[in-house]
């Protein structure tokens, strides 16, 4: 028998039996690492047809976000500004530089400009803007620093388990309301807790809370 | 034995380091749009705000419409008066606010003013905001003469329909929250036209 099977495959069994292990567990790793929104979505950084830099206008001229993004407060959905939003200042300041020549022409002709939508939860989950920025939620825990980044990118997953992080534990990220969007605001001292009590927030935990 | 897990194990770390690089570590920065593996219901066929369409009926492919030519949105469906417009019946301004004013009203006109009036304006209405300095010009000082006489209401139709080089703010202020704000910019005039005797006690300070 033996020359039919020399002897190392005695050992064939515990060969396969470790390259399966490894195999295995480098699929899971894989998987584990790879297969959720902190990879798929997390960095997506669209070239923008106008080259807008949120650092410029919020950190160096400390516009508040709500100056362009004006429905914010009332609307689920954030809106993103009209040209003519642009044209407020740009009527006069910078107006001939080239990078806003796209801006001028869709002020005049109306036509909007087609900015590349980049935080988009899927289409069966409810989110409202209002309410959060009207309950001490800031834009910065959803979007990241935005208010430092020259071209905008996906900072946070915004999956689900991000969501309920939050849901869980409203007073961890909670604050002055007037402060929502002070994007660098760091918490000395105020109380989460007290205020999540007084304010009545009580973000649900249950499906139909964001699935409606 | 040696030698098949040798081959294995380089086999591995080769196939590793290949497919780390390939697919990059966790939040790299990328222009492709993310990957969505299993689409499941992601993207429905419904017209959400601020995007495109393909439903032949919108022609411009735009899913936010503007109102059909000759129809009014339920809440400004009311009759356009003093309140909507600054402007009295006879088409005179309107001289003082047709609204309550109280602390939490200044208060709310303070906020508004400094998000969507102090870009330009100043903090403080001194006509030195931020944009002046990059060619910002002739921003009117709310302190000027002409502006403390001047009535609510045509300070109200200023913020809404603009004026010279100042664009309209009918869009970012509701008729409520431009009332706050002219409420607010009266607010900051008295600042400067006060006197001392006009202090209640209570709230004074003095001097050290």
């Amino acid at each position: 028998m033996s020359d039919i099977f020399p002897k190392w495959t005695n050992q064939l069994p515990v060969m396969a039996g470790v390259a399966a292990a490894v195999l295995g567990a480098t699929a899971l790793a894989g998987i584990t690492y790879y297969v959720t929104p902190k990879y798929t979505r997390v960095g997506y950084q669209p070239k923008q047809p106008v080259a807008f830099s949120h650092s410029i206008h919020v950190d160096q001229l400390n516009l508040d976000c709500r100056y362009c993004h004006n429905g914010v407060e009332k609307s689920w959905f954030s809106n993103i500004p009209s040209s003519s939003t642009c044209m407020n200042c740009h009527s006069q300041v910078r107006k001939d530089s080239e990078k806003l020549q796209l801006v001028r022409d869709s002020y005049a002709s109306g036509k909007p400009i087609e900015w590349v939508q980049i935080h988009k939860v899927p289409d069966y989950v409810y989110f409202n803007h209002s309410v959060h920025v009207n309950r001490g939620i800031s834009c910065v825990h959803c979007h990241g620093e935005i208010n430092k980044m020259d071209e905008v990118y996906h900072a946070k997953p915004l999956s689900m388990s991000f969501c309920l992080e939050c849901h869980r534990e409203p007073e961890k990220f909670i604050r002055p309301n007037e402060l929502v969007t002070k994007l660098d605001w760091k918490n000395e001292g105020f109380d989460g807790k007290k205020a999540v009590h007084d304010w009545k927030v009580q973000p649900g935990q249950s499906c139909s809370t964001c699935h409606r | 034995m040696r030698k098949f897990l040798t081959y294995f194990f380089a086999l591995w770390v080769l196939a590793l380091v290949t497919g780390v690089s390939v697919a990059g570590l966790r939040g790299s920065l990328s222009r492709k749009p993310p990957l969505e593996v299993f689409p499941d219901m992601d993207r429905q066929p419904k017209l959400r705000p601020q995007t495109t369409t393909k439903f032949a009926g919108f022609a411009d492919g735009l899913s936010s419409r503007l109102p059909v030519a000759g129809t009014v949105a339920r809440e400004s469906a009311r009759e356009l008066g003093e309140f909507q417009t600054g402007k009295k019946a006879d088409g005179a301004w309107v001289d003082a606010m047709p609204v309550a004013v109280n602390r939490e009203f200044v208060q709310r006109g303070r906020e508004r003013f400094g998000i969507y009036c102090a870009p330009c304006h100043g903090a403080a209405g001194d006509g030195n905001g931020v944009t002046t300095k990059f060619g910002m010009a002739a921003v009117a000082k709310l302190h000027d003469e002409r502006l403390i006489k001047m009535s609510d209401g045509e300070i109200f139709n200023t913020i809404s329909n603009g004026k010279n080089l100042m664009l309209p703010y009918a869009d970012k202020l509701d008729p409520q929250d431009r009332w706050a704000v002219v409420a607010y910019v009266r607010a900051l005039q008295l600042s400067r036209l006060g006197k001392k005797e006009e202090i209640p006690d209570a709230v004074r300070s003095t001097p050290k």
